[in-house]
This record gives C-alpha cells, structure tokens and sequence, in this order.
C-alpha cells in the first residue's frame, strides 16, 4: 500500500509539470482571476517582452478594489481609478479573458465570485494576485495569493514555479456552542497560533467543527488563513462541496458531473496521513470573538477587558501593545462590550456572502441602528445583492438604518469612497485591523456578521448572543 | 531584472514587528499602473503627517539615512496583502537588501522578482545588527559568499546567512523567471494533454 497523503500531497502531485534542477518545481494553474490593482503592470511586463496569455479561457477577470458602491449609473468618479479598471478591461479584450465589468450582475469580488460562479472546484490549483486567494481552499482547491509579477508568470506560462510548503493541520474538535460562527473559529486560530504561526504552510482545517460548517462558512476559515501567515488553507471536499457546485455555471456539465464528484472525494487527506504540525483547538470553548489591536493576532472574547501591557512579560510584545492601544484609542481592562462605535461594515470577501447577510438581518430585524452609528452593508456580488433583495433582506436592513450598497470591496480596504475618518471607530467584518487600513488613523474591530449588526444595534462592541 | 551587486551602505533602523504592507505603501498608491515612483510614498503614514509634512522623527526622514541601501527590521515584515507595490516602492526608495528575523511569505517572493535580497537571521543577531545601524555603521552586504560585514569598535564582524540557492542565482544572474519556464514549454504542453484526458470537465467547462 502507498503511503498515506494528505489532500495537499495529491493537488501538489496532480500538477507538477517537471522538476527543476535546482530543486523548484513548476506547477500548473488551473485556474487565475484577476483584478485591477494587481494586474496593469503584468500585462505591461507581456507587452514589453512581446508575449501572450497561454489560456485566457482559464482565466477570469473582474473591477472589484476600486470601484464605487453608491450612483453606479454615474460610473468612477476618481479618474485614478477609472484608469485602472478602464486599463483592465481593454488587457482582456486584447487578451481575449472574460471581464465582468461593473453594469454585469454578477460582478463582485473575485473570491466571491469564483465559488459562486463553479470557476473554484476542488482540486484545482487557483492563484490571484490577492491575498485572500486562500479562500477557495474551503473547496479543496489549493489557492493561493501572488504578486504581479507571477500574475504576468501565470498569464505567460500557466504555471508558477515554486517550493513545497510545509503542511500543518489546524483541528477543530467537538460541536460549536450556538451562536458561535466560522468567524469566531477563524479568529481564534490566529490568535492561539498568531499572524506568523502560519509562514511557510499550507493549512488544513480538519475536525467535526470545521466539517459541520456550511460552504460559506469554510470560505470565511479559509479566507483568513493569510491573517495566520500561511499562503493557503484547505478543507477536505465532501458532500457538501459536491452539492454547493452543482449546476453553477462553470461547474462540470451533467455527464461529468459523476466522474468529477468521484475525483474530487479521492483527495480527501488519508487516514494517517502526516503533517509536519498539528495544532488542536476545542470549538465547544469558543465564543465570540473581536480584535482590541492592530493585528488579527490582537483578538479577545467579547466578554473579556482590553488587555493591559503590563501583564507582557516581552519587551517588543508590550512595546507594540501600547503602541496598539494609543492608535486604538483604548484604556487597559476597559470591557469590551463599553467600547462606543462609530461605523460598522458589513461585507468584504471574508463575509459578504449571503449566510452573513441573513445573519445580520436576524439581528437587525425589528431593530434600529444607534443614532452615532453609519452602518453599511456592501453584498459581496451583484448576485448576492440580488439574492438578499428577493428574501427581503435589503428592506430589513434599510428599515433599520443600515445603508444598502452595491457590491465591491468597499471599505475593507478603503480604496474607493468607503473609508474612515481619523479616530473613527469601526465594527468591521473584514479581515485586517492594520493601522491605516480602512482609512488613516482609523480603528478597526474584527468580527462575524452578527456581532456587527449587534454593535450597529447598541452603538458599541456587544454580544450577538444577548440580543 | 537587473543583477544584484555588492552593497556598501549604512542601513535604516526600523525594530518594528509586523509591519505590513498596507504601512509600507498604503492603498492611495495602488492605484497606478506602473511600478516606478512609488519610493516617495514608501512608509507614507508613519513618514508624513496628515498634511504631508515629513515626521522629522522618523528614521527615513533622518539626513544620515537618505542614501542607505539596507533597512533592519523585525519579525514578520511584509505581513497582509500580497501587493507588490510594498517591494516596487522600497527599491524606488533605494533600498535593495532587508534583514529581519522572519518575513511573510509572499512579500519575500516578491523581493526576488524585484532584485531586492531580503536576509533572514535570528532575532538575537537582528538585535546587534540594529545597534550598528543605530550609530549609521556601515555593511557591506556580499551575497556570492553570503556574509554581512561591518566594522565596530575596532573589530570585523562577520555574519553568514542562509539563502535558497534557486533565489541566490535568480539574483545574481538577474534572471527572466518566464523566459526559463517557456524554455520548458513542450513539458508544459505535455502536461495539459495529460491533465485533459485525466480530468477532462477542466477543459470542457471553459469560460465564454
């Protein structure tokens, strides 16, 4: 019998085109979205050295960093920008690659759109000049974020180059308590094994926990595995996988439908299998969970205190939580739950997918947003937005005082209108808490969907559970 | 890609952990399209004030560390987005080698492909080294022997640092990574046709 392989063991197998001398490999992509920021000086680099895109029918490109979420018909107004998207859209008319431009519905983020679309199945090798790639690893794709420079790579060649990554498998044992979500796992991943704990690996979430989460919730694990350090995060594909991708547009046709769902079991990680690390984490003890700093290691229980520097014994640690706590605005031991916000975001490739909607139209229902609050919804996709509209969730949203937008990344990162003034606070549903990140000298708390709407509620950082 | 040379230079103290790659070049930036000029706009939050003003506090707009070719930092430099607008604007700046205990992985890919040789070493030898910048010393970096060298109080310091010997040559030689791959194109074709017959829906579900 062969030895035992873990399901990164058999994509890295399944797509290795040759070995180099100098012990690199070159492996195959599958499968490469693209998007504005990160690609302009790739297709510049093709021009430049008189090349072509090997396939651009495996690739597919959208506007989703820079784009505005209000007055779409009145197009970008930052002429910046619309160069940028402009500039993307003429790349893949030359090229010949799919753009979803912003009047198409099913524009959105990429890592929203990839699963939604069936362009994200399991097994494939999938890259994005983005860092939140690892996302699809919820499907058992092993997805990864690159710079620009392999993006022109991959649009050359169709492949990278590239080392084998160690393998670290992150268990989550026993039934998560209720009112607890992928979100509140993923946070406390990052917390117990920090923003580095992940360099160098590739992780694979495994455990009743993790199995029990829908599609969506696996792509929110996934999603922050970056956060952790490691390029990549995985979830062995099972049932729930097959039945997510059936009938998507770009998901195998019917008649290939079985022969692709058999392979796609065959990766599961085998029995014994072994990881270079493994790291054990109890679900029935999470609760939910927000971030106090400016690092997405930086996280707490929402029923504990802002920690106190005083109790790091590391002089660098305690020199970079005061450091934290000063841009933060933060006094030690203050609760959590008495920490005044001024906006909340709802959105972003981490959660702005329709289970994150509904979760905070729960908690939003019958209730209104706190007067000091600007609280906004931004759907992850036109397709999102469409589905949420149809189950009456913009009407809940809109009833309560949120403002209902148009899909894009908005003010995760803030690279359109969407950002926060200096010392505004957020209740944020993204993935990084960075100083400067939603805007400069704003603060970000990191959180679910529904302990956002529940800071949108009460005006400050709360508990969803006692709503 | 140009090839990487001998360095001789004082290098930038910045004993920070963390830093990311949104507070080496924020957002506001990416929205070029192009890789140069961004060198000015390196650090930008922590370099200027909100109205532009430099910080004269911080250690790029200190006079003796205008021209340095090396920057010290901490561990897990590099951290968040993959945007490589963070190694374009430190090498538009003028910086072409960083020593750090550890970096994230893609900002440190992404050094490669830029020419830009960052050096992983323990945190206790990342220490000394920050204290000879701190009083501007000079090193010299020599990546065909892979040692850093500086002079301190009389006495040669030598200090050895590993490097991938795949990510050595790319430097020194300045190699096209994609006109090597092409080389080995036939091996490439060669896999889809097997891929194809393997896991034919990859090829029958394209994108129109």
């Amino acid at each position: 019998m062969s030895t035992p392989k873990t399901l990164y063991d058999k994509i890295w197998n399944d797509h290795l085109v040759s070995e180099n001398e100098d012990g690199t490999s070159i492996i195959y992509i599958d499968r490469h979205l693209v998007h504005e920021v990160t690609s302009p000086q790739a297709f510049e680099g093709l021009k430049i050295a008189n090349r072509s895109v090997r396939k651009p029918n495996f690739t597919l490109a959208t506007a989703d960093h820079n784009i505005p979420t209000t007055n779409r018909d009145e197009g970008i107004s930052d002429p910046e920008s619309k160069l940028q998207v402009d500039t993307l859209e003429e790349n893949c008319k030359e090229h010949a690659i799919t753009f979803l431009s912003m009047s198409d519905k099913r524009q959105g983020i990429v890592h929203i759109i990839g699963p939604e679309q069936g362009f994200t199945q399991p097994g494939m090798t999938i890259v994005c000049g983005d860092s939140h790639t690892s996302t699809h690893g919820a499907f058992g794709a092993l997805a990864w974020g690159i710079g620009t420079s392999e993006v022109e790579h991959v649009l050359a060649t169709q492949t990278l180059v590239q080392t084998k990554a160690k393998n670290m498998q992150i268990n989550i044992q026993g039934e998560l308590p209720l009112g607890v979500t992928a979100k509140d796992i993923v946070l406390k991943i990052i917390q117990t094994i920090g923003t580095a704990g992940g360099t160098g690996y590739v992780i694979e979430y495994t455990g009743d926990a993790i199995k029990s989460l829908t599609m969506e919730g696996r792509m929110t694990v996934c999603n922050m595995s970056i956060e952790a350090g490691a390029r990549a995060g995985l979830i062995s594909p099972d049932e729930k996988t097959i039945e997510y991708l059936k009938g998507r547009p770009f998901s195998p046709a019917e008649n290939e439908y079985q022969s692709a769902s058999d392979y796609w079991l065959s990766l599961a990680s085998d029995d014994g299998a072994a990881y270079d690390k493994t790291v054990n984490i109890d679900a029935s003890d999470i609760i939910p969970q927000v971030t106090w700093g400016t690092s997405p290691e930086d996280v707490v229980s929402i029923d504990g205190l802002v920690p106190n520097p005083e109790d790091e014994s590391d002089e660098t640690k305690k020199k970079s939580m005061i450091r934290a706590l000063e841009y933060m605005g933060l006094v030690p031991n203050t609760p959590l739950k008495e920490v005044k916000v001024d906006k909340v975001f709802i959105g972003s490739c981490t959660n702005g997918r329709i289970e994150d909607l509904r979760a905070a139209s729960k908690i939003a229902k019958d209730r209104k947003v706190a007067d000091h609050v600007n609280a906004i919804i931004v759907p992850g996709s036109g397709l999102v937005k469409q589905q949420a509209e149809e189950e009456g969730l913009d009407k809940i949203f809109i009833e309560s005082g949120f403002e209902w937008r148009e899909p894009g990344c908005s003010m995760c990162l803030a690279m359109n209108a969407d950002k926060l003034k200096p010392q505004e606070r957020c209740a944020s549903t993204s993935n990084r808490n960075f100083e400067g990140r939603q805007g400069r000298g704003g603060r970000t708390h990191l959180m679910s969907p529904a302990m956002a709407a529940a800071a949108a509620i009460n005006g400050k950082l709360s508990d969803s559970r006692e709503i | 890609m140009e090839k990487f040379k001998k360095i001789e230079s004082n290098a930038i103290p910045l004993p920070m952990v963390n830093v990311d790659t949104d507070m080496i070049i924020p957002k506001q930036f990416l929205k070029t399209i192009k890789r140069t000029g961004l060198g000015k706009n390196l650090f930008y939050e922590l370099r200027y004030d909100e109205k532009d003003a430099p910080i004269d506090s911080f250690v790029l707009n200190q006079d003796k560390y205008k021209d340095s070719q090396i920057l010290i930092t901490g561990k897990n430099f590099g951290c968040g987005s993959s945007r490589e607008h963070a190694p374009w604007s430190i090498l538009d700046y003028g910086i072409k080698c960083i020593i750090a205990s550890s970096f994230a992985d893609i900002f440190y890919n992404n050094c490669f492909k830029n020419g830009i040789l960052p050096i992983k070493l323990d945190e206790s030898e990342v220490t000394k080294l920050q204290k000879a910048a701190e009083n501007s010393l000079s090193f010299t970096i020599d990546l065909e022997n892979q040692k850093i060298a500086y002079f301190d109080k009389n006495i040669n310091h030598e200090v050895s640092f590993e490097l991938d010997k795949a990510k050595k040559t790319s430097l020194l030689e300045g190699l096209d990574d994609i006109g090597l791959t092409l080389a080995k194109v036939n091996h490439i074709s060669d896999f889809e046709n097997k891929q194809k017959s393997r896991t034919p829906w990859l090829y029958s579900q394209q994108i129109k």
